[in-house]
């Protein structure tokens, strides 16, 4: 068979729709030439042109590739596979000469749909790839056939889809699944931003910008109100005039926490990020996977979070948190590099002096301070010297959590109080549709513990101070100009909120039973579905034997529809008929005709021979007869709906 | 229904006592083009059922009646030396007639029996190079004696397919022979019968049969028909593409006798044991004779889709 150029178009359609969604990771250069190459080929098919020669084309593959290697300086790893993908089936179709390498084109195109959820597992996407594949097929069918119109060809290829599914949600369902990521390698996790472990003037506002998701929680029991969710993430204690860093504890002892209420328990769904750290409120007690509870209350899991992962947590919401806390941990929470900010020093040393022995009256004071100064509450403070702290006091007196958490715990420390900076979110956005509240980037937040002796470490958010909003309704309410906020982060219209709840609830369902069906939760799903003593060789019979029965059902239907012709609707009435006659006790064979029948039906019954020919007739008429009209038929079902015996 | 061919088989009927089906079948095959052949034990009306169609038809009659020493020429006809003209001349053969009678074809060899087929089939005769068309319309209703009789060729299964048709007469019921007993002379009332038809209406009939509607569902039918003699362990071996024509033209000719515009499954099981006994053969028993029973658990077999 010949390669006509609405083929060609077809599978240039294919790769293109393939590598689109790539374009935006893949080296610049390369989306380029493949663009390139695209146009190129599709000038050809169109101007009915000689393929390229095949010395040109190993000329640019081997250019190409020793370009990619250049580029990632490796042929290995996922990123230069999924390029060189790409790329070689980019030239592939400047040598489509038979069947043979337009079917290998489809397939390739197939294969790279994979690789773009190396990427993204969104919901858009796989609807984005699933209408790929229904374009795909329809090529594929464009190949088989030939001749077909693009209608049929879309058709069949949909149905194709269709028949798919089911054996598909088997595969879903009870393929065996795999502990951790199958390409686990460390620089291929997912790019993520979210809190570091480090905080500088600028890091939060930063994140503020972000609206990606951080983490979703569903409580178990009723939510805590949104000024006490305070989700604790990285403490940092060392502090070097700019920049605030977690340092390392002394001991490997875990904190202690007394005086608890009743625990809260909830599960979290968190967001894949790279780092180590977990996020529970303040403060954590127990939690359902593998982790570690530093000294200062951090949750370290094992390894770094380079998948979604889903845990149920317990946290305190009232506590005394280590009040007999180590020397040297406390000996951290006063240290200060030296020479640095002698306005805040004097500030500091002045609240010591009236408040010798009274630690939480010079808290107090700083509250006071931040209350009364003049201070604002904005995302774009302007930049700050080496005297940052200084310069934040007493001259700009604009800042972020950030800068008002660092200063805090800086007076304090100059006032010779135990303090140290705690980062992570605070509040939550409520999604009444799932139930379960989102917690995204732009809620990171930094605030302060302070140690007050036999009270141990207490919490103060000294961005409350300047601007409570933002602690009891959000960033949106904070800021005076919302418009420097990300779009999703200001108050945005009803009709608006309620579209973003809905996708996100659905994202969120997508998120737990689509991309977080584990092991865990497919043990959970097929016990519920009554399958007892689950072991992968059980899960794989199961598959394998509910894939032979649809395979089978689909063959049996396949083939009966070879052999019976569907039935007419002039049929399906008479039918009818028949069985209303059988269930008299007169059943039609199968050789019988109309005539026949009615001829015997009368013989035993000649009450009902004007009926009976007179539906004879008419069956005769539509199935037998050259034309009639579409209320004959009518007329014929409503003779055989009245017709009694 | 025409008047003319309600004439045709009231006349015929007065004649042949008791086979109505057989006078219709006879009927259909001529009004389909096809060719008749008629197996039966002798004396049993065979002839005078050819005759009385003829005669009430108004169509010119031969009987050829066929022997084991006959020569194709003895039908075709022979080119005969004219000593005054001193050249050769022509002479027709008796099958130049539009109603032939081949009494006893099963009784002369192979060779003659394949020049009267061929002829049957090509509606021409090619003599010595040179080819005459036959008379139309041109009809053969053959007779065979059953194939067991001493002194007989029968005709081969190739031969058969171009019969439209074969019958059985089989004797009369009480009442028939009692009729035909106890009246006159069959002979007589040949002589007596007057042509019911013209020959132009005989054709506008046939090509009306033409015209007659086929509707997919009963195509549907007769390809299951078809596809089932092919399929079924029953049958030696299926029925051929041109047995699946001549039912569907049988049956055409049938629902127009029965005065229908369109055919019905009624009509095609109705000639289908005329159209395939003779060219259905069952594994099980090679008796030609049983070739109706077939078709009959043929009908039963295939249901009406």
């Amino acid at each position: 068979m010949k390669l006509t150029a609405q083929l060609t178009y077809g599978l240039i359609a294919c790769i293109l729709l393939v590598s689109a969604p790539h374009a935006d990771h893949l080296p610049i250069w390369v989306s380029a030439e493949c663009g390139a190459l695209l146009l190129w080929r599709a000038y050809l098919a169109r101007s009915g042109k000689a393929l390229p020669p095949r010395w040109l084309l190993l000329g640019i593959t081997v250019l190409s590739v020793m370009a990619i290697a250049a580029t990632f300086r490796s042929l290995f790893g996922r990123e230069v596979g999924v390029t060189l993908l790409i790329l070689l089936s980019t030239l592939k179709l400047l040598e489509l000469k038979a069947v043979r390498d337009a079917t290998i084109v489809v397939y390739l195109s197939c294969f790279i749909i994979i690789t773009n959820f190396f990427y993204s597992q969104s919901i858009p996407t796989a609807l984005f790839m699933l209408a790929t594949l229904l374009v795909i097929l329809a090529t594929w069918v464009h190949l088989q056939t030939g001749t077909l119109a693009f209608k049929p060809r879309l058709r069949i290829g949909g149905i194709l889809l269709l028949q798919a599914i089911p054996l598909s949600l088997i595969l879903f369902v009870l393929f065996p699944r795999v502990q951790g990521p199958l390409w686990g390698l460390p620089q291929d996790a997912y790019a993520s931003s979210g809190l570091s472990d480090t905080m500088s003037p600028g890091t939060m506002s930063k994140l503020s910008l972000n609206d990606a998701v951080a983490f979703r929680v569903t409580f178990d029991t009723a939510a805590p109100s949104r000024d006490r969710m305070y989700w604790r993430g990285p403490v940092l204690w060392d502090f070097d005039g700019t920049t605030w860093k977690r340092g390392r504890n002394p001991t490997t002892l875990e904190g202690v926490v007394e005086d608890t209420g009743m625990p809260l328990s909830y599960a979290v769904t968190l967001e894949p990020h790279n780092k180590r750290w977990l996020f529970a409120l303040d403060m954590p007690n127990k939690l359902s996977i593998k982790h570690r509870l530093t000294p200062d209350f951090q949750l370290l899991s094992d390894k770094p979070v380079n998948a979604r992962i889903r845990y149920q947590a317990d946290s305190f919401l009232s506590y005394r948190a280590n009040p007999d806390e180590l020397p040297r941990q406390l000996q951290r929470a006063l240290a200060l590099p030296r020479g640095l900010n002698p306005q805040t020093q004097e500030l500091a040393e002045s609240w010591r002096t009236s408040h010798p022995n009274d630690d939480a009256a010079i808290v107090r004071e700083v509250l006071r301070h931040f209350n009364q100064g003049g201070y604002v509450y904005t995302l774009e403070p302007p930049l700050l010297g080496a005297n940052g702290i200084d310069e934040f006091l007493f001259q700009t007196k604009q800042g972020f959590c950030e800068h008002y958490a660092g200063s805090f715990v800086y007076l304090l420390r100059a006032a010779g109080v135990p303090a140290r900076v705690v980062t992570g979110y605070q509040g939550g956005e409520y999604n009444a549709l799932g139930d379960y509240y989102i917690l995204r980037q732009a809620d990171a937040h930094a605030w302060a513990e302070v140690w007050l002796g036999e009270r141990g470490w207490v919490r103060y958010d000294p961005t409350a101070a300047i601007a409570p909003a933002r602690i009891e309704s959000g960033l949106s309410a904070a800021v005076s100009n919302p418009a420097s906020l990300p779009f999703m982060a200001r108050n945005p219209p009803a009709w608006l909120r309620e579209l973003r709840f809905n996708w996100d609830a659905m994202a969120n369902q997508w998120n737990q039973w689509v991309l977080g069906y584990d092991n865990e939760t497919q043990f959970a799903f097929l016990t519920r579905l009554g399958m007892e003593d689950i072991s992968w060789q059980k899960m794989a019979l199961n598959m394998l034997a509910g894939i032979f029965t649809l395979v089978g059902v689909f063959t049996l239907l396949l083939l009966r529809r070879l052999v019976v012709r569907q039935t007419d609707p002039v049929q399906t009435v008479w039918l009818k008929l028949c069985r209303k006659l059988e269930k008299a006790g007169l059943p039609r064979k199968v050789h019988e005709g109309p005539q026949d029948y009615a001829a015997r039906v009368i013989a035993t019954h000649p009450e009902i021979a004007a009926d009976m020919n007179d539906l004879a007739t008419r069956y005769v008429a539509l199935r037998y007869q050259a034309s009639h009209d579409d209320t004959a038929l009518s007329a014929f079902k409503h003779a055989v709906s009245a017709f009694k015996l | 229904m025409t008047e003319a061919l309600k004439n045709v088989i009231n006349q015929t009927e007065q004649v042949i006592l008791g086979k109505p089906q057989q006078i219709r079948l006879a009927l259909t095959c001529l009004l389909a083009r096809g060719h008749l052949l008629i197996e039966d034990m002798p004396g049993v009306g065979k002839t005078t059922l050819a005759h009385v169609l003829s005669a009430t038809l108004g169509l010119q009659f031969q009987r050829i009646q066929f022997t084991s020493d006959m020569l194709p020429a003895d039908i075709l006809g022979v080119s005969i030396y004219q000593r005054e003209s001193g050249d050769f001349k022509f002479h027709a053969g008796p099958i130049f007639s539009q109603m032939i009678l081949a009494d006893e074809v099963n009784r002369a060899t192979p060779k003659t029996q394949s020049a009267l087929l061929e002829a049957m089939e090509e509606h021409q005769v090619t003599s010595e190079g040179e080819t005459r068309p036959l008379p139309s319309p041109f009809f053969v209703i053959a007779t065979q004696n059953p194939t067991n009789q001493i002194g007989t060729f029968p005709l081969p299964e190739s031969q058969l397919d171009r019969f439209m048709m074969r019958i059985q007469l089989g004797y009369p019921d009480a009442i028939a022979e009692r009729g035909l007993l106890s009246g006159v002379d069959r002979r007589d009332l040949i002589a007596e019968l007057k042509p019911q038809m013209q020959t132009s209406e005989l054709f506008e009939l046939q090509a009306q049969v033409r015209k007659v509607f086929v509707s997919p569902a009963l195509l549907d039918y007769v390809q299951a028909i078809l596809r089932h003699t092919r399929e079924s362990a029953r049958f030696v071996h299926g029925l051929s593409p041109r047995a699946g024509l001549s039912l569907l033209a049988a049956a055409r000719a049938w629902a127009l006798l029965a005065g229908r515009d369109a055919v019905i499954p009624e009509d095609v099981q109705a000639v289908l044991p005329g159209v395939a006994s003779h060219r259905l053969q069952s594994v099980h028993d090679t008796q030609a004779s049983d070739g109706e029973k077939l078709a009959r658990e043929l009908i039963e077999a295939v249901a009406i889709p």
